[in-house]
């Protein structure tokens, strides 16, 4: 029988990774999503499966117990929110130049600085763009609902171990901090030490004569051999681009008007559609739920059947931006949003969609 | 009476004449070579080759490990 | 060539009393002639060898001169962001319990950037080894000022010498960790002479098997020289350091375990 509980967006994170058979979470307080790190703290999941659980001396030393633990070919993974992933994201940079998989999870917070404790946004270009430096690129899921915090625990890793890149969860506070019906999935068993040397022969478990030693680093001196290296990361990122995009569509086959939004804000837009419909506007809502990938081709066709599209972001207008790359300029793009911690209404979404296109 | 010789080889290719093994050298066996290896250093050798012991004190403190010792017992 | 071969009686497999070990590899350490940590290097190496532990060591090389150990050490490592290293061994020791981890860090890499992360793996007790390297200065970046560099001491950016006044008094890390409760075995070492090299050995091999005993962390300094920093000669940077270094930075046992 399925097993259903209620629990906030953070805790299903933190009993989605025990689940999962995660080894690792390296973390660091921050609201709102402290509650990963309590929830696990309290649970004891040494006992349960053996997880490590650790709480850092800094979000800094969080994300490197990280690199660490996903150099030696575990399942690792951190939390924070805004203020704590722009300080991860050195770590996270390294992880991508060392092609190491892990899970990041990002609960947002408005910015910038020590901005509020109230959901936003405003990540979505440190999410996707890279964050850090260099060219890189994570794989990005956007949760919409607890039961997704929970799912995407284990999607991400699936996805980070098969392409040895870091994915992160771009959620919110609202997300993190909200409760929900939550299907509770089986416990899996963490991998066996000969199981992680199998599934990840170029991890740091130990030179034995079978191999050559392996060696964790992002570092080349040789410029020729870095591009070479960044040529093969960018090739990666394509065959990600190809195979891994993913989105919800709902009320689109209609659709004359086309919300786009993800997470927090696509819940909103979908009592603004039953809203504008009952006022005679025909809208539908587009849910990208991989912001890397974006969901660049099937937005580009649906673009073709209706008359604009309006973004809507908790932020001052950054998906926008990849709305308008993947249309093409071909239909209008506006964008809608509020900042600094504050969640638009159902109607607002309305009046803002009125506003521009009617 | 028996004696106990040494003799040192030097990996001279990847010696940097960096003469930290001379003063270790109890017997003043070490200096460096009036010729250069191909890297441009004067690498070290056995100037004095029947004052080595096979102590190995030079090999210890040599940062680059390229002296391999060795040392019999031999009548004298 | 000539000069190499002295005695073909001698030179035999049998009478081998000392070669390089194995888990150095063949690649030419890329320090600087005379530098002490190609001698750090060797003993990590040899220690890990003499405890028969190759397939069972996973190191941590940092930012710094030693940021490329890797190419020179034959076991599986890890290289860390600057000052990060003891955050990498922290997770790879907990989630590989008996796995021998150890980091190899420099002065600005583990007393400047990585402070936080040195005090807080110390302060936790994490039962790892950290190699602390310590020449006074940044070497890999040409010489600046190091958090370990001696008060009045000449550096790229003191040039006129270490102003304490303005520029602070060198960290003694070593000292500072040993405070720590989490910290099971502190001494600070060199490796200038054939006895201190024998004695740093010791150390380290001891600092590995505390691995085993589960009671803290285990801390190395190696008072290391750097020629080219410090603009002499390698033989004048060892006398310089044992008439410089080794004052301020005394050599011997910090901490030691109650038998």
């Amino acid at each position: 029988m399925k097993e259903l509980r209620l629990m906030k967006g953070n805790e299903a994170i933190a009993e989605a990774a025990i689940r999962a058979g995660v080894d690792g979470y390296f973390g660091y307080p921050i609201t709102p999503q402290s509650e990963v790190l309590e929830y696990l703290m309290l649970e004891k999941p040494e006992e349960r499966t053996g997880m490590v659980v650790l709480q850092a001396e800094s979000e800094v030393a969080a994300i490197n117990m990280v690199y660490g633990g996903a150099g030696a070919g575990k399942m690792v993974m951190t939390s924070s929110s805004s203020p704590g992933i722009s300080l991860k994201q050195e770590g996270i940079t390294y992880l991508a130049g060392a092609e190491l998989p892990c899970m990041i999870l990002n609960v947002v917070r408005g910015g910038p600085g020590l901005g509020t404790i109230q959901p936003a946004q405003s990540d979505y270009f440190q999410a996707v763009k890279g964050g850090g430096h260099g060219d890189y690129r994570l794989i990005v899921l956007a949760p919409a609902s607890v039961q997704e915090m929970y799912d995407f625990v284990e999607l991400s890793f699936d996805l980070a171990f098969k392409y040895r890149n870091p994915a992160l969860i771009l959620s919110d506070g609202a997300i993190g901090q909200m409760m929900e019906k939550v299907e509770i999935g089986e416990q899996k068993a963490r991998l066996t030490d000969a199981q992680v040397k199998e599934r990840c022969p170029w991890a740091t478990t130990g030179k034995d004569d079978n191999r050559e030693r392996n060696i964790i680093t992002s570092l080349d001196l040789d410029p020729n051999q870095q591009e070479i290296f960044n040529e093969k990361l960018q090739a990666k990122y394509k065959v990600i681009e190809e195979n891994e995009v993913r989105f919800e569509e709902i009320q689109t086959e209609d659709a004359e008007y086309l919300f786009v939004a993800y997470g927090t804000s696509s819940r909103i837009c979908q009592k603004s559609i039953q809203l504008a419909r009952e006022k005679g506007i025909k809208v539908g809502l587009f849910r990208p739920i991989t912001l890397f990938p974006f969901p660049v081709e099937r937005l580009k066709e649906l673009s073709k059947k209706v008359k604009g599209i309006l973004s809507v972001e908790m932020s001052a207008g950054q998906m926008v931006e990849d709305v308008k790359l993947a249309v093409e300029c071909k239909v209008p793009v506006e964008h809608y949003g509020r900042m600094g911690g504050i969640i638009p209404t159902p109607g607002e979404v309305v009046e803002a969609l009125e506003q521009k296109f009617l | 009476m028996a004696k106990v010789k040494g003799a040192i080889v030097v990996d001279i290719e990847k010696c940097k004449g960096c003469e930290v093994c001379i003063p270790a050298c109890p017997t003043d066996v070490i200096l460096l070579a009036e010729d250069v290896n191909g890297k441009g250093y004067h690498y070290a050798y056995m100037a004095n080759p029947d004052a080595c012991t096979g102590c190995a004190n030079c090999a210890i403190v040599c940062p680059d490990g390229v002296i391999t010792v060795y040392r019999k017992k031999v009548n004298s | 060539m000539a000069e190499n071969i002295v005695n073909n009686d001698i030179i035999k497999e049998e009478n081998l009393v000392y070669k390089k070990t194995d888990l150095l590899t063949d690649k030419s350490l890329s320090y600087c002639p005379g530098c002490g940590h190609g001698t750090a290097h060797r003993l990590v190496m040899e220690v890990v060898e003499e405890l028969n532990a190759q397939d069972q060591t996973v190191g941590i090389a940092p930012v710094g001169c030693s940021v490329l150990a890797y190419e020179f050490m034959d076991i599986d490592m890890q290289q860390a962001a600057h000052g990060r290293a003891p955050a990498l061994a922290t997770a790879i020791k907990r989630l590989y319990p008996e796995k021998y981890v150890f980091t190899y860090q420099g002065d600005g890499d583990l007393a400047a950037i990585g402070t936080a992360e040195t005090i807080h793996a110390c302060n936790r007790g994490e039962n790892i080894t950290i190699i602390f390297v310590n020449n006074g200065i940044y070497g890999m970046t040409g010489g600046q000022m190091a958090p370990t560099t001696l008060p009045g001491m000449r550096s790229s950016t003191s040039p006129y010498g270490r102003e304490v006044e303005s520029m602070g008094a060198p960290m003694k890390m070593t000292e500072l960790v040993a405070q720590l409760p989490g910290t099971y075995f502190v001494t600070r070492q060199a490796v200038h002479t054939p006895s201190a090299v024998r004695k740093a050995k010791k150390a380290i091999k001891k600092a590995f098997e505390n691995q085993k005993l589960k009671k803290g962390l285990s801390f190395v300094e190696i008072v290391s020289n750097c020629n080219s920093g410090w603009k002499m000669t390698p033989v004048k940077s060892n006398e310089w350091m044992v008439d410089n270094m080794f004052p301020f930075y005394p050599i011997g046992d910090i901490k030691v375990p109650e038998e």
